[in-house]
């Protein structure tokens, strides 16, 4: 049972949080020639921060990109330098782990348009000397991956051994193995979706619109006036922290327990306890993120839609040279995921299927809902570990000693 | 968590043996209805196949996949269509075409799926099975078909003459060969059209062939 910590509102007007000096590696990418973007606009020079963990080998055949979600980052198996927490997924990357990091080489990014150290929004814009705000150009998950292929490029790898992500980190595993199937052996696109739902870009349309009605928002341009929407972007994550959990997750957690009280008040105080969590995740996530950034990552994920270039047809998008990708697949899904729901995998299995792909597919019983790609699901580690190893086994790679 | 590796199998079931040996080395093979991969295990390691399941039952596509197999969750009555046409080399069927809805659609699927395909099920004109229906006047309950008449996932029987003829009755196909194996998994024969095979056989095992 968790006892959500006690919710204090901090009114009055803060500064955005200062996300500058982050520890870990950056790379400075695009300089000799810009990168092209989806939306029609270039990027460049940027960059690029990243974790590594591990060692590349010999012959740079043990490379894997770990691809985060929506409001994660490159601290994959760290920890957190702004809250402290341990690494978001070090339940499945680190030494023994599914993804090993005694065998492989692990690279995690924070995608572009990001705020954790990769250039995004907040970053000044070299041609006016100010913050970009919503000046800085709407980005896609293909833009994401494009960066990450001239990271990948910059450090000499030519084939990723396996790219695995989880939610928007699947959209992007799902963009690498179609934009770069030579460049990808296995691919582990986990609680996620070929294209995003009505359902979910309906859901960021008001985690936007909580941010743009924040008047501490200005237009963008909060850095510029030393304000920060804090409260718009809190309501943002609290309304998208419910669409990680299920019914039976947030019933079993809180049920309709008080906070803290014997009784109702019959005000809008947060009596119930599952309130003052939400209040809580609210608070905590408005120090780490910024607003700007989650407008534009949301974006991002809302114009996913893989088989649009291929009229429609996502077997479509994995034919490479008139046959079936030849990267490896492994799907898993969540059965309590409403976000993400297991059909979506499904139809992905499906379109690859109709090209005889090499592809696996799990669905794990749970009632955590979306977010138990992060939590600590046996099951799921456990098919992980079968399938990276199996994949680890056709490529040579060596055993652990 | 356990972050043990899981161990190799030991015991190998007869049937899959037979169905193994009729498999080229390093063919593509789709095995339907895979349950928990000890065939495509075998295939992958003794005939160096290219193999892939499908399988309907989650713990099984687990299993699989934890082995490092390629499988998915799936129905073969609904989802071999989404397989493109030649595909494969073997698409094989063990001991799951009773249990589907539809058999004869399934077979087609197989065939139109893959050059060659093997289909091995429990023969209900097995003299054991015969015997318990007119001595007993119940449905027979054997070891290998072991759940009572409303449990059962088994809800379209067939003999070894009944098999063979709709082999005939498809058009097109030929049976390269058969294998009718004893109650302990030996070879009895390997002609599956004569009576004693439908009677002593307790299951049957066809390689067809798309002609």
């Amino acid at each position: 049972m968790i006892t959500p910590p006690a919710y204090t509102d901090s009114s009055g007007a803060t500064a955005a949080p200062a996300l500058g000096g982050l520890p870990g590696q950056r790379m400075v990418l695009g300089a000799d020639r810009p990168m092209p973007l989806d939306g029609g606009g270039q990027l460049g020079p940027f960059t690029v921060a990243y974790q590594t963990y591990g060692t590349l080998n010999a012959d740079k055949s043990n490379a894997v990109l770990v691809c985060h979600a929506l409001t994660g980052d490159q601290y994959v198996a760290d920890r957190h330098p702004i809250t402290g927490k341990p690494g978001w997924w070090e339940m499945l990357v680190g030494p023994g782990k599914p993804v090993d990091t005694d065998r492989f080489f692990v690279i995690c990014s924070n995608v572009i348009g990001g705020c954790m150290g990769s250039t995004g929004p907040h970053d000044v814009n070299p041609a006016t000397g100010q913050p970009y705000a919503i000046d800085f150009p709407v980005i896609t998950i293909g833009d994401m991956v494009r960066a990450q292929a001239l990271l990948i490029d910059a450090l000499g790898i030519d084939q990723l051994f396996c790219v695995i992500g989880g939610s928007m980190g699947g959209m992007q595993v799902l963009q690498w193995a179609v934009a770069y199937p030579e460049r990808v052996f296995a691919a582990v696109p986990i609680a996620t979706a070929a294209r995003h739902s009505a359902q979910n870009i309906a859901f960021h349309e008001v985690g936007r619109q909580a941010i743009m009605a924040d008047p501490e928002w200005r237009d963008g341009a909060y850095q510029q006036a030393g304000t920060n929407p804090a409260r718009g972007l809190a309501v943002a994550r609290m309304a998208a922290h419910i669409t990680y959990l299920s019914e039976a997750a947030l019933h079993r957690k809180f049920g309709r327990n008080l906070q803290s009280r014997q009784a109702i008040t019959f005000g809008f105080d947060a009596d119930f306890q599952v309130e003052s969590y939400l209040r809580y995740q609210g608070a905590s996530f408005v120090d780490r993120f910024d607003a700007n950034s989650y407008l534009y990552i949301t974006r991002a994920m809302d114009y996913f839609d893989l088989a649009a270039e291929h009229g429609g047809q996502l077997a479509q998008a994995f034919r490479v040279g008139g046959k079936g990708t030849p990267v490896r697949f492994c799907l898993a899904s969540f059965s309590s995921d409403w976000l993400f729901p297991t059909s979506e995998s499904r139809a992905v299995v499906h379109a690859l299927n109709a090209v005889a792909a090499n592809v696996s597919f799990v669905e794990i019983e749970t009632d955590k809902g979306h977010d138990a790609f992060l939590l600590d699901e046996p099951e799921f580690h456990q098919v992980m570990r079968g399938f990276i190893n199996g994949c680890a086994d056709h490529r040579g790679l060596k055993r652990r000693a | 968590m356990d972050a043990t590796v899981i161990p190799p199998r030991t015991d190998i079931r007869g049937d899959l043996r037979r169905i193994a040996d009729m498999v080229s080395a390093q063919a593509r093979v789709l095995d339907v209805g895979c349950g928990d991969g000890a065939l495509l295990d075998l295939l992958t390691r003794e005939k160096g196949v290219d193999g892939r399941g499908m399988e309907l039952g989650m713990d099984g596509v687990r299993e699989c996949v934890s082995r490092g197999l390629s499988v998915i969750q799936g129905d073969a009555d609904t989802d071999l269509k989404d397989y493109p046409s030649d595909a494969f080399d073997y698409v094989i069927l063990s001991q799951t075409l009773q249990a589907t809805r539809d058999p004869r659609g399934v077979l087609l699927q197989m065939l139109r799926i893959g050059r060659r395909v093997i289909v091995s099920f429990p023969n209900f004109g097995y003299w054991r099975v015969r015997l318990a229906l007119l001595l007993t006047g119940r449905m027979p309950v054997t070891d290998r078909l072991g759940f009572q008449w409303w449990e059962t996932p088994n809800i379209h029987f067939c003999t070894i003459a009944d098999f063979t003829a709709l082999c005939a009755q498809l058009g097109g196909v030929t049976v390269e060969r058969s294998a009718i194996l004893d109650h302990a998994g030996r070879q009895l024969t390997s002609d599956a059209t004569t009576w004693r095979a439908n009677w002593s056989g307790e299951q049957g095992i066809f390689l067809l062939r798309r002609d």
